[in-house]
């Protein structure tokens, strides 16, 4: 299993090096010259000159690339245009919401996705089925920042259930916290809730049909133990697979959410970012994402060693 | 049991997911009557609709009547006409990234999937492509080449393509040990003829059910990027811009956000049930096999 571990991070190295590449490439190769974007409106020549010079940016392309990379790797992601502050504090200020965000939503969408997909497989091919699918195809077609405003006018316009944007940190007022956080979530989730229902009863499915299923009922275990203990046990590999591909939805889907709800995230760090060309934030961002992607399905990859003792690599 | 039989590619996630669905009838009808509906509001939206960029100052934010069937927004310009020409833009994206991503990404997963020497390197890099997150670095493409809709085709189709490639190359890896192909290399047939003639036809049925799958994620992202500030130009009436500049009056009129977002969300709904049903139509192989 260490091998594995081993392989697998080695793995890694190249997928990491193409994106660190193309990060890079996206600044170098756009028209903007960021020194004149730092410069302002009104500098001279000399002094955009001097600025290109300080971020070595009259250098070759290549021996940019490498001092560049090698302040990535001793984490330093550059310092903002505008604030003048290092990207690195800008993500730890903003990082919590986001984080909050979608742990509640993997939670939400877990809790009531994993139920309805392993019913719509036990009751499969009736109307229970039916109409959990079809909530499904729905969940999933619908754009989250579409869900967001539907939910907002429903639930904050209309009921007057929930206050209709803002965050406020649990660590000072939690009942504000849970206010504030549930119609993100809902709306966030829905895609979630589709995608991993669907995966659900795919799984369950299939297991369903197995041999130790009809061995377990034939010896009179009760079916909610059969479906719950003997099937989901061992459908669970898709559904955590599911869940990780499902980030890549997540990390769009909350930078989409916290535009809508003002939630200040990640998301709204990156999106007021383009909108002042702040190309370090933008870039550190990009990154970071990437790196958090990759990092979970690797963290994925290996936990299916936990879920399933035959896989052995 | 094998690391690769464990590993789902994203591309069968989704396309098992599509599987699954055994929509009744009713909905197909339902999926055809919108999109129909959407096709023909984009092709004869001067037909059907006023001017969607007149101004008039004397009529904003005016709820729905007869002569303003969705009402006004706050420069006074009507929702209904912005709606009907919105449909365009979609639409246009919509295929224009399929096309572009199926079409390229055909050609770079032929070759991953033929030529063995760049198998890797290929996939490495679409490995890494995956990797950075779809909107964030189509948010980039727009922001740093300026908006225009070519720039937005271009920025939503790149992170498009590595989903194709790696579609087009698990099917070429299958169809390459198929006895015909061996047949074709045995009577002398060259490469470049091979994976045109032989290879290609095989793995089309798939690429089109992918192909409506691009087409809905494409105008998902169209939309998204405008509504974000980075997408189609805001003096061009799309369901994102319409959207954006909606948001600041939500409160007050939350049909500025709500018309545009409800045309978006069906069409993309019609075009998924429509794409389902073409999957188990062209692709029952496919089908079975996920």
């Amino acid at each position: 299993m260490w091998l594995f571990i081993i392989r697998r991070l080695v793995a890694t190295i190249p997928v990491m090096v193409v994106v660190a590449l193309a990060v890079f490439l996206l600044l170098r190769l756009s028209p903007g010259d960021p020194a004149t974007v730092i410069a302002g409106d009104y500098a001279s020549a000399e002094q955009i000159a001097r600025i290109r010079a300080q971020l070595g940016l009259d250098q070759p392309v290549q021996v940019q690339f490498i001092r560049w990379i090698s302040q990535v790797l001793r984490g330093d992601l550059g310092v903002s245009i505008f604030s003048g502050l290092p990207v690195t504090t800008l993500i730890r200020q903003r990082v919590e919401p986001t984080l909050l965000l979608s742990i509640t939503t993997i939670g939400l969408s877990v809790l009531i996705a994993v139920p309805l997909g392993v019913v719509a497989a036990w009751k499969a091919n009736t109307v229970i089925d039916r109409v959990v699918m079809v909530f499904a195809v729905i969940g999933f077609s619908i754009p989250v920042f579409v869900i967001g405003y539907f939910l907002i006018y429903g639930f904050s316009l209309g009921l007057k259930f929930f206050p209709v944007q803002g965050y406020y940190s649990p660590f000072n007022d939690f009942s504000r916290f849970v206010s504030h956080i549930t119609l993100p979530t809902l709306t966030l989730s829905t895609i979630y809730v589709a995608l991993i229902a669907r995966i659900t009863r795919a799984s369950v499915l299939e297991v369903l049909s197995e041999d130790y299923i009809r061995t377990a009922r034939a010896k009179g275990q009760i079916e909610t133990k059969v479906l719950l203990v003997h099937a989901l046990g061992n459908a669970a590999i898709p559904v955590v697979t599911v869940i990780g591909l499902g980030i890549a939805f997540l990390i769009s889907g909350v930078v989409v959410t916290e535009s809508v709800f003002n939630i200040p995230g990640l998301g709204r760090l990156v999106v007021d970012a383009i909108v002042k060309r702040d190309y370090p934030i933008i870039q550190g961002l990009i990154l970071f994402f990437s790196l958090i992607y990759i990092v979970l399905n690797l963290v994925i990859d290996i936990t299916y060693t936990v879920f399933d003792p035959r896989i052995r690599y | 049991m094998s690391k690769r039989d464990i590993h789902i590619s994203f591309v069968d996630v989704v396309a098992n997911i599509r599987r699954q669905i055994r929509l009744g009838d009713p909905l197909i009808a339902l999926g055809i009557a919108i999109l129909g509906i959407t096709c023909f509001a984009a092709l004869f939206a001067q037909l059907l609709a006023s001017d969607p960029l007149a101004l008039n100052p004397l009529e904003r934010l005016r709820p729905p009547d007869t002569t303003h069937w969705l009402g006004t927004d706050q420069f006074g310009r009507d929702l209904w006409s912005r709606t009907v020409y919105g449909a365009r833009v979609s639409l246009v994206v919509g295929l224009a990234v399929a096309t572009l991503a199926i079409a390229i990404g055909l050609l770079i997963g032929l070759v991953a999937g033929y030529v063995r020497a760049l198998d890797g390197l290929l996939m490495r890099i679409m490995d890494g492509l995956m990797a950075i997150p779809g909107i964030l670095l189509a948010i980039a493409l727009v922001s740093l080449s300026g908006a225009s809709q070519l720039t937005v085709v271009v920025a939503i189709m790149v992170p498009e393509i590595p989903r194709v490639v790696r579609l087009v190359r698990a099917m070429v890896l299958g169809v390459r040990e198929e006895p015909y192909i061996e047949a074709a290399i045995a009577v002398g047939t060259r490469l470049p003829w091979l994976l045109l003639r032989h290879v290609l036809p095989n793995c089309m049925p798939p690429l089109i059910v992918q192909a409506t799958y691009v087409c809905a994620s494409a105008m998902v992202t169209e939309a998204i990027l405008s509504f974000l500030g980075a997408g189609t130009p805001p003096e061009i009436p799309s369901w994102g811009n319409m959207m954006a500049e909606g948001r600041a009056l939500f409160p007050i009129a939350p049909r500025i956000v709500l018309f545009p977002g409800a045309a978006l969300a069906l069409t993309i709904l019609a075009i998924n049930i429509l794409g389902d049903r073409l999957r188990d139509r062209l692709d029952p192989k496919f089908a079975k096999r996920v």
